[in-house]
């Protein structure tokens, strides 16, 4: 076998790219050329999304966004529990990114990150890689199934559904209420506090309970808490289990769930066995897979310690994270996540200037929860940075609805409505 | 000479006191900007409610102030907006109203 010149420089090439990526044993192209400044954003949900399409309008196009999402379509965590009680579909949450794409500019490639070089600043993925200037990493949360004996990925997938990412769990996991007998029981399990939308379980509850209610009223809702209270508008979620669901609806405090036996449904807590006839154990909860690959995810090996400012990681230079994977004293919300991507964007096109970023980032949060088919409450605060504690502090003011209503629950679609069109259009 | 001079000193000095002016107010209107994202969540896009939720975008700036100050102090009553409203200044109310009311309805 002899080499002609253009293989020998065909190999060489490749031996410098394996050499600049010893850890890849391949050679590693740019999938999308690099023109100018660019922002690489890993993760299209609430928080990359909003990032990625203000990034664009605020730098009046003059950054370049590629954004990295490994599904298709951009499916709405926030009011996914109405799929449950029967008032939406999936569909009813999905959008495609495609205005972002044809609107704003924005790259989208749709893959799986397998690995971050945050000193030769490049997201590798599976057939290349991406070069940055900066990178916003929003990867959402991963389940800590390890902590649950019996629970794994495919378990959750199959059978015992967390469906605390909106998609195929969630119709699943209503298919298993279709199925169960009028008089079974329903068993949600809450993990510790942080986790994402605090809300969100209790909210769970009652639309199952809706459900129910009409379909098969012999039946039951147990709430299993790791928590030693209920952790989010207790006074709202214990009158409407009350008001709307009575005798139906049981709350147990400090029940957490270390094990579950799958065929048997059955979910062990430190007290007692508790068999249901559909299981949804919600597992703890971390930032996403991708914090851990960029080596951000510096608390506690879960969470991702930010500067307030830019949301620029304590850890590395030029990676910033935003959303739920953020440890702080704010809510992990949809929303938020909005919030905290828009005072990145306006940050990161300040840097890029060579400019100071906004000193006094004030955002809000607000969280619908629909507890019947019609009716809804609020949580709303404002926050503020605080400079000595370089942190976010909830400003005066904020708290929750007075009661729950119709008037919110009509408002809380408004809501969904104005916020997937921020998001996405 | 020496007048053309002087002339131009005066008017690099004019430059001189007018670039930080235009910076800050630069600033100002970013970081009115920045707090009125926030609100897109319910109210759209720069004010641009896409339904259930007032528009905001060209909404005249003296309505706009008093209908916070209103929400604030309760005089008006509200679902949610009395929350928002009790956690800003009034000097953030006039940075927002100035923002939404340059904004194209
Ligand atoms: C959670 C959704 C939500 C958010 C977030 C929100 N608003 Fe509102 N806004 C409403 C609703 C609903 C109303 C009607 C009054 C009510 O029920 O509170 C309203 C009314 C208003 C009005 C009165 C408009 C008129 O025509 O009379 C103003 C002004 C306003 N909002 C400003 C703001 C500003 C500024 C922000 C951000 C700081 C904001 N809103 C954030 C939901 C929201």
């Amino acid at each position: 076998m002899s080499l002609d010149r253009r293989d020998f420089l065909k190999l060489s090439v490749a031996g410098i790219a394996i050499g600049a990526f010893p850890g890849l044993a391949f050679a590693s192209s740019e999938i999308v050329k690099k023109k100018g400044q660019r922002v690489v954003i890993v993760g299209g949900g609430f928080g990359g999304a909003t990032a990625a399409k203000y990034i664009r309008m605020w730098s009046d196009n003059k950054i370049e966004v590629v954004l990295v999402e490994r599904n298709a379509k951009f499916i709405s965590c926030p009011m996914s529990n109405t799929v449950l009680g029967g008032t939406r579909t999936i569909d009813d949450l999905t959008q495609g990114y495609d205005t972002l794409k044809k609107k704003y500019g924005i790259k989208l490639v749709q893959g799986e990150v397998k690995a971050i070089d945050s000193e030769k600043q490049k997201v590798m993925l599976a057939n290349g890689h991406l070069s940055y200037d900066r990178l916003i990493i929003a990867p959402g949360v991963d389940f800590m199934f390890e902590q649950i004996e019996g629970l794994s990925a495919s378990v959750a997938d199959k059978s015992i559904p967390h469906a605390w990412k909106a998609g195929a769990q969630t119709t699943l996991l209503r298919k298993q209420l279709e199925a169960m007998p009028d008089g079974g029981v329903f068993a949600v399990s809450i993990p510790k506090a942080p986790y994402r939308c605090p809300p969100g379980p209790y909210e769970r509850a009652c639309q199952v309970a809706s459900y129910l209610k009409n379909k098969k009223p012999k039946s039951k809702v147990l709430i299993l808490d790791a928590n030693p209270d209920v952790t989010s508008k207790k006074g709202l979620f214990m009158a409407a289990w009350k008001e709307l669901y009575p005798g139906m609806v049981e709350y147990r405090p400090n029940a957490a769930v270390t094990k579950v036996d799958v065929a048997g449904k059955i979910a062990k807590t430190e007290f007692e066995d508790v068999k249901a006839d559909v299981l949804n154990v919600i597992p703890p909860m971390k930032a996403g897979a991708v914090a851990a690959m960029a080596g951000v995810a510096s608390v506690d090996g879960r969470w991702c310690a930010v500067d307030f400012l830019t949301y620029e990681s304590k850890v590395h230079k030029n990676v910033h994270v935003i959303g739920d994977a953020v440890s702080a004293a704010l809510p992990k919300s949809g929303h938020m996540a909005t919030s905290q991507a828009k005072v990145c964007a306006a940050a990161i096109i300040e840097l890029m200037q060579g400019q100071t970023p906004d000193q006094n980032p004030t955002i809000v949060n607000t969280c619908y929860s629909m507890v019947s088919d019609r009716e809804a409450m609020h949580v709303a605060n404002v926050f503020r940075f605080n400079a000595e504690k370089q942190a976010m502090v909830s400003a005066e003011g904020g708290g929750v609805s007075a009661q729950r209503s119709e008037v919110e629950g009509t408002l809380a679609g408004y809501w969904l409505k104005n916020i997937m069109n921020d998001v996405l259009m | 000479m020496k007048m053309i001079k002087q002339q131009i000193l005066a008017i690099v000095c004019a430059i001189g006191v007018m670039l930080p002016i235009a910076g800050a107010q630069a600033e100002t209107d970013k970081h009115a900007r920045n707090l009125s994202a926030s609100c897109a969540a319910c109210h759209g896009t720069s004010g641009h409610s896409v339904g259930g939720t007032p528009v905001l975008a060209g909404m005249d700036k003296e309505l706009f102030v008093a209908q916070m100050q209103a929400f604030k102090s309760g005089a008006r009553p509200a679902t949610v907006m009395h929350q928002h409203a009790k956690g800003y200044t009034d000097e953030e109310f006039e940075l927002l109203g100035a923002f939404f009311a340059a904004q194209k309805r």
